[in-house]
């Protein structure tokens, strides 16, 4: 099989499942469009998931998982794109902080994605191809409406929890803006309420990275057969920059040559930095839709929480009876702790149960993806803590794996 | 973690809870491993919230099912709104801020009462240790010595009571507790307060 074979087949999979997906999918007719904040229905329109454990008799033991900007719904099952295990297998599975023996745990594509929920790769009924720049802008709210419409599918009135980092954080905000009765406690972990400047701009040079590649057809590349898939590296070697730390590269390449004694005076990956970038770009071209990266970036660029509720971010949150998990990361310069303060002292303003830690890891704001013991302990407590209140069972005691990694 | 056994209570944090009226909005400020909050929510059914500063502390607290945010009394009071707790609790802290009267303002800003405990620099111990040692008081109950103490502001509980009226609240409540753990007599005069109580829980009101 030649490389471009290879190509073919994989773009084929990740076509397939942008209408067809692998995972359960519910689909909305004409009847049930999904209002937009852009102010337009979508119509017919389809969400796409995974769960893990089981709903108890009460319907009380539900966690939903916001994913972030390129994650999926495979959040604890193998990717039926790039065969790897779920991105956050170490949080979600039997015996884990989310225990799948003890929790019911959901996560949806979020809408504007690539993996089933309705996106620009998706196919516009009305005219049979795919949407590319035709598909409404989504918000952050949009995303959660769509899956307050999914949770209402799984005949589920409150969440247990909601629970998400980075963009998956913005969509736990959302929540309890827009349905604070619907969920009991919520962990939002290296987020904040808004998207500031510095990460608008990032995602600025991504996406213009994205248009400026000659394959990207004005978005129309799915009709033309072809892919912007050297922007949509270039995009995502840029920022994946933004989820490491200083340290971390340092840590991790140095100023390391990549399989060579001597710098080759010219724009080979002489340093292992280079090469490692590289190889995150063109892994993530495989898997992801370049449109969807355009839709999703923007939807954390439009959003700002305490704008909605006249600029002031409390008002948001006022009389919430919501348990509030929030973590960020000292490392993390995307959202850094201050963004978390902010959110935590509106909580406090409001007079909101809520816990907030700073994490001690040199990570940087993939930190809370990895393997993080604090992070662990503190969600494993904090659910704990939370249900003892709602009278379900909490999840199992620690593994030794965990208190001692 | 969240069954570990727990250590026997501290005495002043026995005092604080039983000040605490049922089901009260308490926050506790500089919660550490947070014993107090534990108590007033199991036993007085407290709305018990928590800040810390160390991160181990509010691991710990959070692990146990507490809320609890990682803080300072400098930074993040300023975010409550007036009146937000029935009690606001400064367990054995005052002496460790670096404003004690301005926290005191805040305290007395966002709770309807505030209880304090301190150390009293005044007891009998320390005064003989620094009459005949000529040195700064170091015992069981104050081990710091005086350049890695993080106590910078010590007072004497008269002195504690002269800054109850310089920021305008009055005592409800004071139990004094001399070097045992027991209770002086609410009877007895301030100096025998002032010199056998090695340390005092105030229940203030502004």
């Amino acid at each position: 099989m030649t490389s471009h074979d290879g190509d073919d087949l994989t773009a084929a999979a990740r076509l397939r499942e942008a209408d067809e997906p692998s995972s359960p999918v519910i689909r909305f007719g004409k009847d049930r469009p999904l209002r937009l904040d852009a102010g337009v229905d979508l119509a017919p329109w389809q969400i796409a998931y995974q769960t893990y454990g089981t709903l108890n008799a009460d319907k009380s033991n539900a966690i939903l998982v916001c994913h972030a900007l390129t994650g999926d719904q495979h959040v604890a099952s193998k990717n039926p794109l790039t065969g790897k295990s779920g991105w956050w297998s170490m949080m979600v599975g039997p015996g884990r902080p989310l225990d799948t023996d003890r929790f019911l745990v959901i996560c949806a594509n979020v809408l504007g994605g690539c993996m089933g929920t309705t996106g620009p790769a998706s196919t516009n009924p009305e005219t049979g191809k795919p949407y590319a720049l035709d598909m409404p802008l989504v918000t952050i709210r949009d995303m959660v409406r769509s899956q307050a419409m999914l949770v209402d599918e799984l005949d589920i009135d409150t969440l247990f929890a909601v629970v998400g980092g980075s963009m998956g954080g913005m969509q736990v905000l959302q929540w309890v803006a827009s349905y604070p009765d619907r969920l009991f406690s919520t962990a939002v972990l290296c987020a904040g309420a808004r998207h500031s400047s510095q990460n608008i701009a990032f995602h600025e040079v991504g996406r213009q990275a994205v248009m400026a590649d000659p394959n990207w057809c004005n978005g129309k590349y799915l009709e033309f057969d072809v892919r912007p898939s050297k922007g949509l590296a270039v995009a995502r070697m840029a920022a994946h920059v933004t989820y490491m730390s200083d340290e971390s590269l340092h840590r991790k390449f140095g100023r390391s040559l990549q399989n060579r004694d001597h710098v080759t005076f010219g724009f080979d990956a002489d340093f292992q930095i280079e090469s490692y970038l590289r190889h995150q770009g063109m892994t993530f071209v495989d898997r992801f839709d370049a449109n969807s990266y355009l839709y999703v970036t923007r939807a954390m660029d439009y959003f700002d929480l305490a704008a909605e509720y006249g600029g002031v971010l409390a008002h948001a949150f006022q009389g919430s009876k919501t348990r509030f998990c929030i973590a960020s990361v000292n490392s993390d310069w995307l959202f850094p702790t201050s963004e978390s303060r902010v959110v935590v002292h509106a909580l406090n303003a409001a007079g909101a149960n809520v816990s907030f830690v700073e994490i001690d890891s040199p990570r940087g704001h993939d930190a809370f993806l990895l393997n993080e013991p604090e992070l662990f302990t503190m969600i494993r407590g904090f659910l704990t803590g939370a249900a003892g209140v709602r009278g379900i069972l909490p999840p199992a005691l620690a593994d030794d794996w965990e208190a001692h990694v | 973690m969240s069954d570990a056994p727990m250590t026997e209570i501290r005495i002043d944090h026995k005092v604080i809870a039983e000040l605490v009226e049922l089901n009260s909005r308490v926050l506790d400020v500089g919660c550490g491993d947070g014993e107090l909050l534990q108590l007033l929510a199991t036993q007085k059914g407290a709305d018990a919230r928590g800040i810390e500063i160390s991160q181990i502390g509010v691991n710990f607290c959070v692990a146990r099912g507490l809320s609890v945010i990682q803080g300072d009394a400098n930074e993040d009071l300023a975010a409550y709104p007036d009146g937000a707790f029935d009690y606001v609790v400064l367990s054995q802290t005052l002496q460790a801020t670096w404003d004690p009267k301005e926290v005191m303002t805040r305290l007395l800003r966002i709770g309807e009462h505030v209880i304090v405990s301190i150390p009293n620099f005044g007891y009998w111990q320390n005064r003989l240790h620094l009459m005949f040692k000529g040195r700064m008081p170091v015992t069981d109950y104050l081990p710091h010595s005086w350049y890695n103490t993080p106590n910078i502001h010590f007072c004497t509980l008269r002195d504690f009571v002269d800054l109850t009226k310089e920021v305008g609240c009055t005592v409800d409540k004071a139990v004094v507790l001399n070097g045992i753990g027991q209770r002086i007599p609410i009877q007895a005069p301030w100096w025998l307060w002032n010199l056998f109580g090695e340390q005092a829980v105030f229940l203030l009101k502004e």
